[in-house]
Protein backbone atom coordinates (compact mmCIF):
# COMPACT_ATOMS: atom_id res chain seq x y z
CA UNK A 1 0.00 0.00 0.00
CA UNK A 2 1.17 3.60 -1.13
CA UNK A 3 2.59 5.64 1.74
CA UNK A 4 -0.10 8.69 -0.43
CA UNK A 5 -3.01 6.07 0.24
CA UNK A 6 -2.25 5.82 3.93
CA UNK A 7 -1.61 9.51 4.77
CA UNK A 8 -5.49 10.10 2.75
CA UNK A 9 -7.03 7.43 5.07
CA UNK A 10 -5.40 8.56 8.30
CA UNK A 11 -6.97 12.01 7.30
CA UNK A 12 -10.27 10.69 6.16
CA UNK A 13 -10.52 9.34 9.96
CA UNK A 14 -9.27 11.94 11.56
CA UNK A 15 -11.98 14.18 9.47
CA UNK A 16 -14.55 11.81 10.21
CA UNK A 17 -13.93 11.31 14.01
CA UNK A 18 -13.81 15.04 14.43
CA UNK A 19 -17.27 15.19 13.06
CA UNK A 20 -18.51 12.55 14.90
CA UNK A 21 -17.86 14.22 18.04
CA UNK A 22 -19.29 17.19 16.92
CA UNK A 23 -22.40 15.26 17.12
CA UNK A 24 -22.65 14.87 13.24
CA UNK A 25 -25.19 12.25 12.66
CA UNK A 26 -23.89 11.73 8.71
CA UNK A 27 -20.19 11.61 9.88
CA UNK A 28 -21.43 8.55 11.75
CA UNK A 29 -23.12 7.22 9.29
CA UNK A 30 -20.23 7.28 7.32
CA UNK A 31 -17.89 5.81 10.10
CA UNK A 32 -20.13 2.85 10.89
CA UNK A 33 -20.42 2.26 6.85
CA UNK A 34 -16.87 2.82 6.24
CA UNK A 35 -15.42 0.10 8.88
CA UNK A 36 -18.73 -2.21 9.15
CA UNK A 37 -17.37 -4.44 6.54
CA UNK A 38 -13.75 -4.71 8.43
CA UNK A 39 -15.37 -5.29 11.89
CA UNK A 40 -17.64 -7.88 9.87
CA UNK A 41 -15.00 -10.13 8.42
CA UNK A 42 -12.32 -9.87 11.70
CA UNK A 43 -16.02 -11.76 13.48
CA UNK A 44 -16.41 -14.43 10.48
CA UNK A 45 -13.90 -15.24 8.77
CA UNK A 46 -10.77 -14.42 11.57
CA UNK A 47 -13.02 -15.71 14.41
CA UNK A 48 -15.53 -17.85 12.57
CA UNK A 49 -18.34 -16.66 14.55
CA UNK A 50 -21.88 -17.32 13.92
CA UNK A 51 -24.08 -14.74 13.03
CA UNK A 52 -25.43 -14.21 16.58
CA UNK A 53 -21.96 -13.71 18.20
CA UNK A 54 -21.35 -11.85 15.47
CA UNK A 55 -23.76 -9.41 15.76
CA UNK A 56 -23.00 -9.21 19.16
CA UNK A 57 -19.46 -8.45 18.95
CA UNK A 58 -20.58 -6.07 15.68
CA UNK A 59 -23.20 -4.13 17.86
CA UNK A 60 -21.02 -4.05 21.11
CA UNK A 61 -17.97 -2.67 19.22
CA UNK A 62 -19.68 0.02 17.40
CA UNK A 63 -21.18 0.98 20.84
CA UNK A 64 -18.03 1.02 22.24
CA UNK A 65 -16.18 2.96 19.60
CA UNK A 66 -19.42 5.70 20.08
CA UNK A 67 -19.10 6.19 23.93
CA UNK A 68 -15.21 6.56 23.27
CA UNK A 69 -15.56 8.98 20.73
CA UNK A 70 -13.63 12.53 23.03
CA UNK A 71 -10.96 9.44 23.76
CA UNK A 72 -9.47 9.04 20.26
CA UNK A 73 -7.16 11.37 19.46
CA UNK A 74 -4.88 9.99 16.99
CA UNK A 75 -6.70 9.20 13.55
CA UNK A 76 -3.64 6.82 12.67
CA UNK A 77 -4.52 5.08 15.95
CA UNK A 78 -8.40 4.75 14.81
CA UNK A 79 -8.10 1.53 12.34
CA UNK A 80 -5.43 -0.65 14.79
CA UNK A 81 -8.01 0.33 17.83
CA UNK A 82 -10.91 -0.72 16.46
CA UNK A 83 -9.41 -3.76 15.26
CA UNK A 84 -7.97 -5.10 18.12
CA UNK A 85 -11.62 -3.93 20.00
CA UNK A 86 -12.80 -6.61 17.37
CA UNK A 87 -10.40 -9.36 18.21
CA UNK A 88 -10.47 -9.04 21.79
CA UNK A 89 -14.48 -8.74 21.68
CA UNK A 90 -14.21 -11.98 19.67
CA UNK A 91 -11.96 -13.80 22.42
CA UNK A 92 -14.48 -13.01 25.02
CA UNK A 93 -17.36 -14.09 23.42
CA UNK A 94 -15.48 -17.38 22.42
CA UNK A 95 -14.00 -17.85 25.80
CA UNK A 96 -16.81 -17.18 27.29
CA UNK A 97 -18.58 -20.77 25.16
CA UNK A 98 -15.67 -22.78 24.47
CA UNK A 99 -12.29 -22.11 26.78
CA UNK A 100 -10.48 -24.66 24.47
CA UNK A 101 -11.12 -22.80 21.22
CA UNK A 102 -10.56 -19.43 22.96
CA UNK A 103 -6.89 -20.58 24.23
CA UNK A 104 -6.62 -21.56 20.59
CA UNK A 105 -7.38 -18.12 19.21
CA UNK A 106 -5.79 -16.78 21.81
CA UNK A 107 -2.06 -18.31 20.89
CA UNK A 108 -2.90 -17.37 17.06
CA UNK A 109 -4.29 -13.98 17.53
CA UNK A 110 -2.30 -13.48 14.08
CA UNK A 111 -3.70 -15.91 12.39
CA UNK A 112 -3.73 -16.58 8.52
CA UNK A 113 -7.11 -15.54 8.29
CA UNK A 114 -6.95 -12.40 10.40
CA UNK A 115 -3.71 -11.24 8.17
CA UNK A 116 -5.70 -11.64 4.85
CA UNK A 117 -8.61 -9.46 6.45
CA UNK A 118 -6.11 -7.00 7.03
CA UNK A 119 -4.72 -7.84 3.42
CA UNK A 120 -8.38 -7.85 2.10
CA UNK A 121 -8.71 -3.88 3.87
CA UNK A 122 -5.26 -2.64 2.13
CA UNK A 123 -7.23 -4.26 -1.48
CA UNK A 124 -10.57 -2.65 -0.67
CA UNK A 125 -8.85 0.89 -0.02
CA UNK A 126 -6.83 1.26 -3.27
CA UNK A 127 -10.23 -0.26 -5.18
CA UNK A 128 -11.75 3.63 -3.20
CA UNK A 129 -8.72 4.83 -5.22
CA UNK A 130 -10.38 3.60 -8.77
CA UNK A 131 -13.20 5.55 -10.73
CA UNK A 132 -17.07 4.80 -9.42
CA UNK A 133 -17.50 2.30 -11.81
CA UNK A 134 -15.04 0.57 -11.04
CA UNK A 135 -15.54 0.06 -7.59
CA UNK A 136 -18.99 -0.40 -8.08
CA UNK A 137 -18.35 -3.47 -10.63
CA UNK A 138 -16.08 -5.06 -8.83
CA UNK A 139 -18.26 -4.99 -5.86
CA UNK A 140 -21.35 -6.39 -7.14
CA UNK A 141 -19.01 -8.98 -8.69
CA UNK A 142 -16.83 -9.83 -5.91
CA UNK A 143 -18.64 -9.38 -2.56
CA UNK A 144 -22.92 -9.24 -3.69
CA UNK A 145 -22.07 -11.70 -5.98
CA UNK A 146 -24.29 -10.51 -8.78
CA UNK A 147 -24.57 -12.09 -12.11
CA UNK A 148 -23.37 -10.60 -14.99
CA UNK A 149 -26.81 -10.07 -16.13
CA UNK A 150 -27.78 -8.23 -12.88
CA UNK A 151 -25.04 -6.09 -13.28
CA UNK A 152 -25.69 -5.12 -16.83
CA UNK A 153 -29.39 -4.58 -15.99
CA UNK A 154 -28.45 -2.57 -13.11
CA UNK A 155 -25.85 -0.50 -14.46
CA UNK A 156 -27.30 -0.14 -17.58
CA UNK A 157 -24.14 -1.47 -19.89
CA UNK A 158 -24.00 -4.68 -22.14
CA UNK A 159 -24.10 -7.81 -20.14
CA UNK A 160 -21.30 -8.96 -22.68
CA UNK A 161 -19.34 -6.59 -21.55
CA UNK A 162 -19.34 -7.29 -18.15
CA UNK A 163 -16.31 -9.64 -18.05
CA UNK A 164 -14.00 -7.42 -20.18
CA UNK A 165 -14.95 -4.43 -17.65
CA UNK A 166 -13.80 -6.77 -15.09
CA UNK A 167 -10.58 -7.69 -15.70
CA UNK A 168 -9.53 -3.80 -16.72
CA UNK A 169 -10.60 -2.77 -13.19
CA UNK A 170 -8.93 -5.68 -11.87
CA UNK A 171 -5.59 -4.59 -13.89
CA UNK A 172 -6.02 -1.22 -12.61
CA UNK A 173 -6.94 -2.09 -9.24
CA UNK A 174 -3.88 -4.26 -9.26
CA UNK A 175 -1.75 -1.47 -10.74
CA UNK A 176 -2.65 0.64 -7.97
CA UNK A 177 -1.45 -2.03 -5.00
CA UNK A 178 1.52 -2.81 -6.61
CA UNK A 179 2.10 1.27 -7.26
CA UNK A 180 2.79 1.13 -11.09
CA UNK A 181 2.09 4.10 -12.88
CA UNK A 182 -0.48 3.32 -15.85
CA UNK A 183 -2.50 5.02 -18.34
CA UNK A 184 -5.37 6.66 -16.34
CA UNK A 185 -9.15 4.71 -16.90
CA UNK A 186 -10.63 6.72 -19.16
CA UNK A 187 -14.31 5.58 -20.25
CA UNK A 188 -13.50 1.73 -20.02
CA UNK A 189 -14.18 1.39 -16.29
CA UNK B 1 6.70 -2.28 -0.11
CA UNK B 2 5.57 -3.44 -3.78
CA UNK B 3 3.59 -6.35 -3.53
CA UNK B 4 2.63 -8.61 -6.74
CA UNK B 5 -1.24 -9.78 -6.81
CA UNK B 6 -2.57 -12.28 -9.35
CA UNK B 7 -5.82 -11.43 -10.40
CA UNK B 8 -7.24 -14.31 -8.85
CA UNK B 9 -5.62 -13.32 -5.49
CA UNK B 10 -7.12 -9.83 -5.97
CA UNK B 11 -10.54 -11.35 -6.25
CA UNK B 12 -10.07 -13.34 -3.25
CA UNK B 13 -9.03 -10.99 -1.25
CA UNK B 14 -11.79 -8.63 -2.52
CA UNK B 15 -14.34 -11.19 -1.65
CA UNK B 16 -13.18 -10.94 1.98
CA UNK B 17 -14.57 -7.85 2.65
CA UNK B 18 -18.45 -8.41 2.34
CA UNK B 19 -21.15 -6.13 3.76
CA UNK B 20 -22.53 -6.93 7.10
CA UNK B 21 -26.15 -8.00 6.89
CA UNK B 22 -27.69 -4.19 6.54
CA UNK B 23 -29.61 -4.30 9.66
CA UNK B 24 -26.73 -4.72 11.86
CA UNK B 25 -25.27 -1.63 9.77
CA UNK B 26 -28.66 0.59 10.40
CA UNK B 27 -28.94 -0.43 14.27
CA UNK B 28 -25.23 0.55 14.62
CA UNK B 29 -25.87 3.90 12.21
CA UNK B 30 -28.55 4.57 14.39
CA UNK B 31 -26.82 4.09 17.76
CA UNK B 32 -26.68 8.34 18.76
CA UNK B 33 -31.02 8.27 18.83
CA UNK B 34 -30.89 4.63 20.98
CA UNK B 35 -27.89 6.19 23.22
CA UNK B 36 -30.57 9.72 23.82
CA UNK B 37 -33.57 7.61 24.35
CA UNK B 38 -31.44 5.50 27.30
CA UNK B 39 -29.94 8.59 28.76
CA UNK B 40 -33.31 10.25 28.64
CA UNK B 41 -35.26 6.91 30.28
CA UNK B 42 -32.34 6.73 32.72
CA UNK B 43 -32.18 10.70 33.70
CA UNK B 44 -36.06 10.49 34.12
CA UNK B 45 -35.73 6.97 36.47
CA UNK B 46 -33.53 8.94 38.56
CA UNK B 47 -35.57 11.91 39.18
CA UNK B 48 -38.67 9.80 39.27
CA UNK B 49 -38.75 7.17 41.81
CA UNK B 50 -42.18 5.69 40.80
CA UNK B 51 -41.08 5.67 36.89
CA UNK B 52 -37.96 3.91 38.55
CA UNK B 53 -39.75 1.20 40.75
CA UNK B 54 -42.32 0.86 37.53
CA UNK B 55 -39.10 0.10 35.55
CA UNK B 56 -37.43 -2.28 37.85
CA UNK B 57 -40.45 -4.12 38.45
CA UNK B 58 -40.87 -4.50 34.36
CA UNK B 59 -39.00 -2.99 32.14
CA UNK B 60 -40.20 -3.59 28.83
CA UNK B 61 -44.07 -3.25 30.05
CA UNK B 62 -42.92 0.42 31.13
CA UNK B 63 -40.70 1.35 28.92
CA UNK B 64 -43.45 0.26 26.24
CA UNK B 65 -46.43 2.22 28.25
CA UNK B 66 -44.32 5.49 27.84
CA UNK B 67 -43.96 4.90 24.16
CA UNK B 68 -40.35 3.22 24.10
CA UNK B 69 -39.48 0.23 22.16
CA UNK B 70 -35.71 -0.07 22.86
CA UNK B 71 -33.93 -3.24 21.55
CA UNK B 72 -32.62 -6.05 23.88
CA UNK B 73 -28.72 -3.99 23.84
CA UNK B 74 -30.64 -0.98 25.27
CA UNK B 75 -32.37 -2.91 27.54
CA UNK B 76 -29.54 -4.46 28.73
CA UNK B 77 -28.09 -1.81 29.72
CA UNK B 78 -30.96 0.39 30.87
CA UNK B 79 -31.01 -2.65 33.34
CA UNK B 80 -26.95 -2.37 34.11
CA UNK B 81 -27.54 1.54 34.71
CA UNK B 82 -30.71 0.97 36.90
CA UNK B 83 -28.48 -1.78 39.39
CA UNK B 84 -27.89 0.07 42.26
CA UNK B 85 -23.95 0.44 42.74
Amino acid sequence: MSETRVQSAVRADGELLARCRAGDQDAWTELVERYSRYVYAICTRGFRLNDEDAEDVFQDVFTRVYTRLDTLRDPAAFRPWIAQLTRRRCLDTLSATKQEVAAEHEEAEESAELAEVEEAYAVREALATLSDMCQDILDRFFTRDQSYKTIGEELDIPSGTIASRIARCLGRLRSELEGRNEPSEGSGG
Amino acid sequence: MTRLYEEERLGLLLRILRPAPAGWVQAAQELPAARRVLDEIVARAEADRAFRAALLADLEQALASEGFEPDRRTLDEIRERLRPS
